[in-house]
């Protein structure tokens, strides 16, 4: 028996009513001398940001999850610590984003700029052109990881199959 | 009155060929059209597809989150409902556990959200947000109120049929959904180029709920049921093992 999978649709613009009642973006205790902040900004095919979008991470090998809604500046933030990293993968998080217009969310990852050797080694990573891998990984700036996420255009983020 | 023409609803005549995905670039929903992640997108090895979803405890869970007409001093206006289903695995099996989130516009199709500038009353009684975890069967249960449809300034006079966004974890990080809920009979979908964004007419049916007269508590509230059936990844696309 293979039934068939319900259709995505958009969160549209009113999805904090239900999704970001609570902050949900800490998916470590600030006060671990190991917490770093990642901040970022979500950018349109026009540059413009992104004031109604909403981005997870998902932290695979550490069963961590959180999300952080977007501001009327596009920006989103997290408090983490840096995930464990699979076998044989550098340590990264797997990042969902979703907004008004987007019909299904998007897939993407953040590495971390202190990994270069594990990076150069994560299978996903290294399979991918220059350009492209290092739109996925965050930049250390101001004791904060800073990650863009551009949708669209030259400097596009590289996003997955889901 | 040219311009009218111009803003009138793009809708993309049915394709029962699509199958169950949505067109993400459907030209109809015009914010699509700078915000759709550039394509093509690129494809992950098939063992991505086994990472585990996170998973949620009861205390996530307060005593009225999945009772929508219960969170206030007094009852919302409207006509209360009661929606109901289970969310399952493609090959049937119920995924029990798992966190479901609700939010709606209140009965006259305005959201308690800032943005929001419909002309249409706040209800004091209703905050249109509702979680709750699917039982050992898989099934959810919320009691609400039924939505309103409300305008959007997407064209010229446009209009979202009634529905309820819905979102769910399931056990995989790639089973992650967010969708909306329509109900039967609603005129204004074949004009929603959100739903019609899902161009086969079987897959779109599968976001409307059903009417069932056994959910349906008498004198007191209709009832719907609607399953919710998670995906094992891949976008409906090819399936990535070799």
């Amino acid at each position: 028996m293979s039934l068939p999978r319900t259709p995505s649709q958009t969160v549209g613009p009113f999805y904090s009513i239900g999704l970001s009642r609570d902050p949900q973006n800490e998916l470590a205790d600030p006060r671990d001398p190991a917490a770093v902040r990642i901040v970022g900004v979500l950018v349109d095919g026009q540059d413009s940001p992104i004031p109604d979008g909403m981005v997870e991470l998902w932290d695979a090998a550490g069963r961590r999850w959180g999300r952080s809604g977007t501001d009327s500046e596009g920006r989103f933030s997290f408090v983490v610590t840096k995930p464990d990293p699979l076998p044989g993968q550098a340590p990264r998080f797997d990042v969902l984003v979703f907004a008004r217009g987007l019909l299904e969310h998007e897939l993407t990852r953040v590495y971390f700029p202190d990994e270069a050797k594990a990076n150069a080694a994560d299978p996903v990573w290294s399979a991918l052109d220059e350009k492209s891998r290092s739109t996925l990984v965050a930049e250390a700036e101001n004791g904060a990881l800073r990650f863009d996420i551009h949708m669209q255009g030259d400097r596009h983020t590289v996003f997955f199959v889901h | 009155m040219a311009q009218v023409e111009a803003e009138s609803p793009v809708v993309l005549p049915d394709d029962p060929g699509a199958g169950p995905g949505v067109q993400v670039d459907y030209p109809g929903y015009r914010s699509t059209r700078w915000r759709v992640a550039e394509r093509p997108l690129v494809t992950l090895p098939e063992e991505f597809h086994s990472v585990d979803g996170p998973v949620f405890g009861e205390d996530a869970i307060g005593e009225f989150d999945n009772d929508l007409t219960r969170q206030h001093p007094g009852e919302p206006i409207g006509e209360r409902i009661i929606v109901t289903g289970r969310v399952l695995e493609e090959d049937g099996r119920p995924i029990p556990g798992t966190l479901v989130e609700i939010w709606q516009a209140n009965a006259g199709g305005r959201y308690r959200h800032e943005v929001d500038q419909h002309p249409s009353p706040l209800d004091p009684n209703f905050s249109g947000a509702g979680r709750c975890l699917t039982d050992a069967d898989g099934r959810y249960r919320f009691v609400t109120i039924k939505p309103g449809s409300y305008p959007w300034g997407n064209h010229d006079n446009a209009w979202r049929p009634q529905h309820v966004h819905f979102s769910v974890f399931g056990r995989r990080f790639t089973q992650r959904l967010v969708t909306q809920m329509y109900f039967p009979g609603d005129p204004l979908m074949e004009y929603d180029p959100i739903a019609t964004s899902v161009r086969d007419p079987k897959a779109r049916a599968l976001m409307v709920a059903r009417f069932d007269l056994d959910t349906t508590q008498p004198q007191w509230a209709l009832g719907y049921q609607w399953d919710i059936v998670l995906g094992r990844g891949g976008s409906g696309t090819t399936p990535l093992e070799s």
